[in-house]
């Protein structure tokens, strides 16, 4: 006989059985989730920004909102350019019209709400350009928060958006320490760069790789040492943005500078 | 006290609930692709469908590079490569080629002063590359003409005209 009790106690037992994910009961294996870690493919995409060459045309930007279908009138965009002007009373101007889609054309620092700032000449201690794009990180923040799995890291490194599933909640758009993410004005779903991801797996370079003139942009695949980024990153001297997070971002600096931020 | 008497309104919200929970499986069966799970990089960065990565390959490739110009146009490929500019590719100026010459059949060149200007406006930044190109003042220099009127892009120097 079964008393109401009893009854209760099972029914719950099932219930909470029931919703039990099968994957919560596998038992992780350490070297497992290290192999996981360094992955097993042969190709592991990378890139390097020289920051000495940018001269800040924005070709890039305007080749790569076309090469991507970007609205190119809405002012959100993939890949985008930042001035930084260090003048000698200690103080930083930054901007980046329209993130650099025309370049820069003025001396005036463009401070938003119709400002400007005037700098002359004479007051620089030192001003520079720095290209800006999806870093493409190794632990990505953006990925561990999307509660429906439509952002993810392909074998290959690149982390890509599934417009099919993503519904639009914009959580990875807070996560990402860059502000590399925002939302598609025509999809409404997430959007980011993905290294170009139709032109690197055939065999081409990413638009704004392409449209730089001066080669301060490079990719290429990290985990073939006679590649040219690879070997960049091995034997010169680069940096990271924001290492502190723990990102372990895939795009790297030369010529950064501690302003960047 | 009888299984009657306990049955009847225990199991009847009992057997709704396990139904309601079987139907979520049924539908969850049908509505989530196959290929959806997860791989490689596991649960954490790895759980996706599949088949979006090839979604994401079939993106049409608009700029083709200039390799895919220089064979019909030769002769303006060869006096490019001549000048300063043969760093800028075609379709910086000319605009992404895509399918050309089936679509589009022809390109619209952008000549506004406003693309020469992207480098040619001086900015002389010390460490930065722009501070090593030649500028003129927008305001002074010819205002209201293209800047083709004189100089031609694939030869731009006029001294060496």
């Amino acid at each position: 006989m079964i008393t109401r009790r009893d009854l209760l106690k099972y029914a719950i037992k099932g219930a909470a059985g029931l919703a039990l994910p099968l994957a919560a009961i596998e038992i992780m294996n350490p070297k497992k989730l290290l192999a996981d870690i360094s992955g097993p493919g042969k190709v592991r995409w990378g890139f390097v920004v020289d920051t000495y060459k940018c001269v800040g045309c924005g070709l890039c930007v305007k080749a790569c909102k076309i090469e991507n279908e970007i609205p190119y009138d809405a002012n959100v965009t993939r890949t985008w350019v930042e001035r930084y002007v260090l003048t000698k009373d200690g103080k930083l101007s930054a901007d980046s019209p329209k993130g650099a889609r025309d370049g820069f054309e003025t001396k005036k620092i463009d401070l938003g709400l119709g400002n400007f700032k005037d700098i002359k000449n004479e007051d620089i201690n030192k001003a520079f350009f720095i290209p800006k794009l999806c870093n493409q990180c190794d632990n990505p923040p953006c990925v561990q928060v999307c509660p429906v799995g439509a952002t993810y890291q392909t074998p290959d490194g690149v982390v890509l958006v599934d417009r099919t599933w993503c519904i639009g909640c914009g959580y990875c758009i807070m996560a990402c320490p860059y502000g590399v993410r925002f939302f598609h004005p025509k999809y409404h779903t997430a959007e980011k760069c993905n290294f170009c991801y139709h032109r690197i797996t055939k065999g081409l370079k990413t638009a704004c790789v392409q449209a730089c003139p001066f080669g301060a942009r490079m990719i290429g695949n990290i985990k073939d040492p006679d590649d040219p980024v690879a070997k960049i990153i091995t034997t010169e001297r680069v940096a990271v943005l924001k290492s502190e997070y723990g990102t372990k971002p895939q795009v790297y600096y030369m010529g950064l500078d501690e302003e960047v931020r | 006290m009888g299984g009657n008497y306990m049955g009847n309104h225990v199991f009847r919200p009992l057997f709704i609930f396990i139904g309601i929970v079987l139907l979520l499986l049924v539908v969850r069966h049908f509505y989530v692709p196959r290929d959806f799970g997860i791989h490689e990089r596991g649960y954490m960065y790895g759980w996706y469908r599949e088949g979006n990565i090839e979604d994401w390959k079939k993106v049409q490739v608009k700029y083709q590079g200039r390799d895919y110009c220089k064979d019909c146009h030769s002769d303006k490929f060869a006096s490019i490569m001549q000048s300063p500019h043969a760093i800028i590719q075609c379709e910086n100026c000319h605009g992404p080629a895509m399918d050309h010459p089936a679509n589009p059949p022809k390109l619209t060149i952008d000549r506004s002063r406003a693309l020469c200007l992207r480098c040619h406006y001086p900015l002389p930044y010390p460490t930065s590359g722009r501070a090593k190109i030649k500028g003129i003042d927008p305001d002074t220099h010819n205002r209201n003409f293209q800047c083709s009127t004189c100089h031609n892009p694939h030869k731009p120097n006029l001294s060496i005209r």
